[in-house]
């Protein structure tokens, strides 16, 4: 690819997102660190309730309120620190500095405003002093640029008059109109079809060639973590297990989560003969252990992990994982064989 | 191979009216969902059906559940033609063939218990006494790996993938020969996906029960399926023996649909195909080959003749005029 990496963009430490419910205080997201550069694409990887999604309103300040605040860390967009800016402040943020395009564009975009006008709505932050005449064009080669059909069209169509696939594709216009830094991409394509998925996917990476975004990927799907992404970052129960190079994370996968999870999914090229399955269930987040979180699914579990939260270790360069096997092993642990089972 | 068929479809075809008007309706186009399908599932086989949405994939299900009358066609169980039964027939016909849908949160009644929801069927059926009721319930939870006292509780009171067990148990209670399995884990966290696609695969095992399988994940497909047909705007375009369709897809959407799928590696590369442009409405569906507008391999032909179902190699049927 030849997307240049540039200078780190994003730079998230120590994140701790809480709701504050009736039942108790839920630990949505709970130390979390990770940067990004111009030009990369990061995975944000893990199951429902991990916490992937209340990482990413995080970075925007769009954590559901007021139950949710973020109530320590740091978010710096450019250095820039994100976290102490006033709500009017964010508003020149967003979409601007950093967008979002969400699961659903049937959802996301409104149903009673034409496609032209939810566009020419952040056209118009972007160009101010620009008359209509200039922002219909310019919201029509927004359209082009994503590769809509007949853009001319298109604009005066509503959302229900097209399909799920060039709906996401407005809703990614919509998202680069105002030439963003770092574009979060929360599961993109899960509500779209196998080829319009593909067809979505390499309009993302041209689009990230092109301008040379830095993109987040939220996803559970491996396939599109194999695809798309530079570095991948596991979550598991509101933290971090495991962050490194994507290769890294294939080939020699430490955390025995991630582990886990790249066993079960079946695969496209090759006959498995048993998938494995990881048995339970994630812990709740209003009640978490105070070891680590993965203990009582993994089948390396000792006393150890179920009292102590391991710190992350180094696997190799850029690779980390939290698991106390890491530590007696030394360096790298290698691929662990991990027996199939119901 | 040998085992005599368990479901047979002969060119189904189910066609929906497209109608204008609010008091005098007139009937202004046809939906063609289903057009001309055949296939057969053997004991024990698991067929997959994949395509995109729109494909016919679902309407193909509710026509073999009898949710849905054919416009012609037939769907035969053990020689009998499932349309036309009666009486007890039908409801011998009910037990024999169950369903699992994809998700688990609206499938499941949240009034019943887990022990009725399991039980109905052999209730509404009445094949079985209420003792021996009873008894398959209990052997039917157990079979899914959910404990006897989890019986009498409500399903908002388990997770996803537990909700999902319900309702294989409740598919399995009155010993099904057929089961069909529409997105049965699409709906599902990813950690819980490999539970029920390995709990299904060792049901298949131990009951002997077969499987049609509705999928749009291929990978899910290569693991559970024996058979794969490959669904386009309500026609089969190739359908073939698993290992054989993965080696060596020949339709040109077989081949679109397989470069599309995501790699399980990041140093796998699929050859790119990527098809232009979207499914075309099922109302007006292209002449000749359905395909043709997208295909990249489109030939003059192909716009004029629909091309017929060719047996290729043992098994393998393709409808292209490239072969």
């Amino acid at each position: 690819m030849p997307r240049e990496i540039g200078d780190v963009v994003l730079e998230v430490e120590d994140l701790h997102t809480y709701c504050f419910t009736r039942f108790g205080t839920v630990k949505a997201v709970d130390g979390v660190s990770f940067h990004l550069r111009q030009g990369e694409s990061l995975a944000v990887v893990g199951e429902s309730g991990c916490g992937k999604t209340m990482t990413a309103l995080s970075l925007l300040r769009l954590q559901p309120r007021p139950a949710a605040r973020i109530v320590k860390g740091s978010i710096r967009l450019e250095g820039e620190e994100l976290v102490t800016k006033t709500e009017e402040e964010m508003r020149q943020i967003r979409g601007r500095r950093i967008s979002m395009i969400l699961q659903d564009p049937q959802t996301s975009l409104n149903p009673v405003y034409t496609v032209g006008n939810q566009l020419l709505e952040s056209i118009r932050i972007r160009h101010p002093g620009d008359d209509r005449k200039s922002l219909l064009r310019r919201a029509i080669d927004a359209l082009k640029q994503v590769r809509v059909a007949a853009p001319d069209r298109r604009i005066s169509d509503y959302p229900h008059q097209i399909s799920g696939g060039m709906k996401q594709r407005v809703v990614g216009a919509i998202a680069i109109s105002c030439e963003p830094k770092v574009i979060i991409a929360d599961e993109p394509t899960t509500s779209l079809d196998v080829t319009i998925q593909a067809q979505y996917l390499r309009l993302l990476r041209e689009l990230q060639e092109e301008t040379n975004l830095a993109l987040i990927f939220i996803t559970h799907d491996f396939g599109i973590v194999a695809k798309m992404c530079d570095r991948v970052m596991v979550m598991y129960a509101g933290r971090a297990v495991e962050t490194g190079p994507v290769r890294d994370i294939f080939n020699h996968p430490s955390h025995p989560y991630t582990h886990a999870l790249l066993q079960s999914v079946p695969s496209m090229d090759e006959d498995v003969a048993r998938l494995y399955s990881i048995s339970g269930q994630p812990p709740a987040l209003w009640d978490v252990p105070p070891g680590c979180r993965f203990a009582a699914r993994c089948p390396h579990a000792d006393d150890r992990c179920r009292r102590e939260y391991p710190p992350a270790f180094t696997v190799s360069d850029g690779h980390t994982a939290s698991c106390w096997r890491l530590e007696t092993a030394g360096s790298r642990v290698g691929t662990v064989k991990l027996e199939a089972t119901v | 191979m040998t085992m005599p068929p368990v479901l047979e479809a002969r060119n189904l075809k189910k066609y929906f009216p497209v109608t204008r008007g609010f008091i005098w309706q007139k009937v202004v186009g046809w939906v063609q969902a289903v057009d001309g399908v055949n296939f057969s599932i053997a004991q024990g086989d698991t067929l997959a059906l994949v395509g995109e949405s729109g494909c016919g994939k679902t309407t193909t299900a509710k026509l073999v559940l009898r949710l849905e009358e054919p416009s012609s066609g037939h769907v035969l169980a053990d020689g009998k033609d499932v349309h036309a039964i009666k009486g007890d027939d039908l409801k011998e016909y009910r037990t024999t063939v169950q369903a699992v849908f994809q998700d688990p949160w609206s499938s499941l009644s949240p009034r019943m218990r887990v022990r009725d929801i399991v039980a109905e069927t052999l209730i509404i059926n009445r094949v079985a006494s209420p003792q021996e009721i009873k008894e398959r319930v209990a052997e039917a939870l157990a079979s899914v790996g959910l404990r006897p006292q989890q019986a009498d509780l409500y399903p908002h009171e388990f997770s996803g993938g537990q909700r999902q067990r319900i309702a294989v148990a409740s598919a399995l209670v009155s010993k099904p020969k057929l089961i069909i399995l529409d997105e049965p884990v699409s709906a599902l966290d990813v950690s819980i996906r490999a539970q029920i696609m390995n709990l299904l695969v060792d049901l298949q095992q131990e009951y002997d029960v077969s499987y049609l399988l509705i999928a749009h994940h291929l990978a899910t497909t290569r693991y559970m399926a024996n058979e794969v047909a490959v669904m386009y705007l309500g026609k089969i375009v190739e359908k073939a023996p698993t290992k054989e369709l993965f080696a060596k897809p020949l339709h040109p959407y077989t081949k679109a649909l397989f470069s599309a799928a995501l790699p399980s590696h990041p140093d796998i590369t699929h050859d790119e195909i990527i098809l232009t442009g979207e499914v075309p409405s099922p109302i007006n569906p292209p002449s000749g080959c359905r395909f043709h507008p997208r295909c990249p391999m489109a030939m003059p032909q192909c716009a004029q003749i629909p091309p017929e179902e060719k047996e290729i190699a043992p098994n393998h049927m393709v409808a292209c005029h490239l072969y």
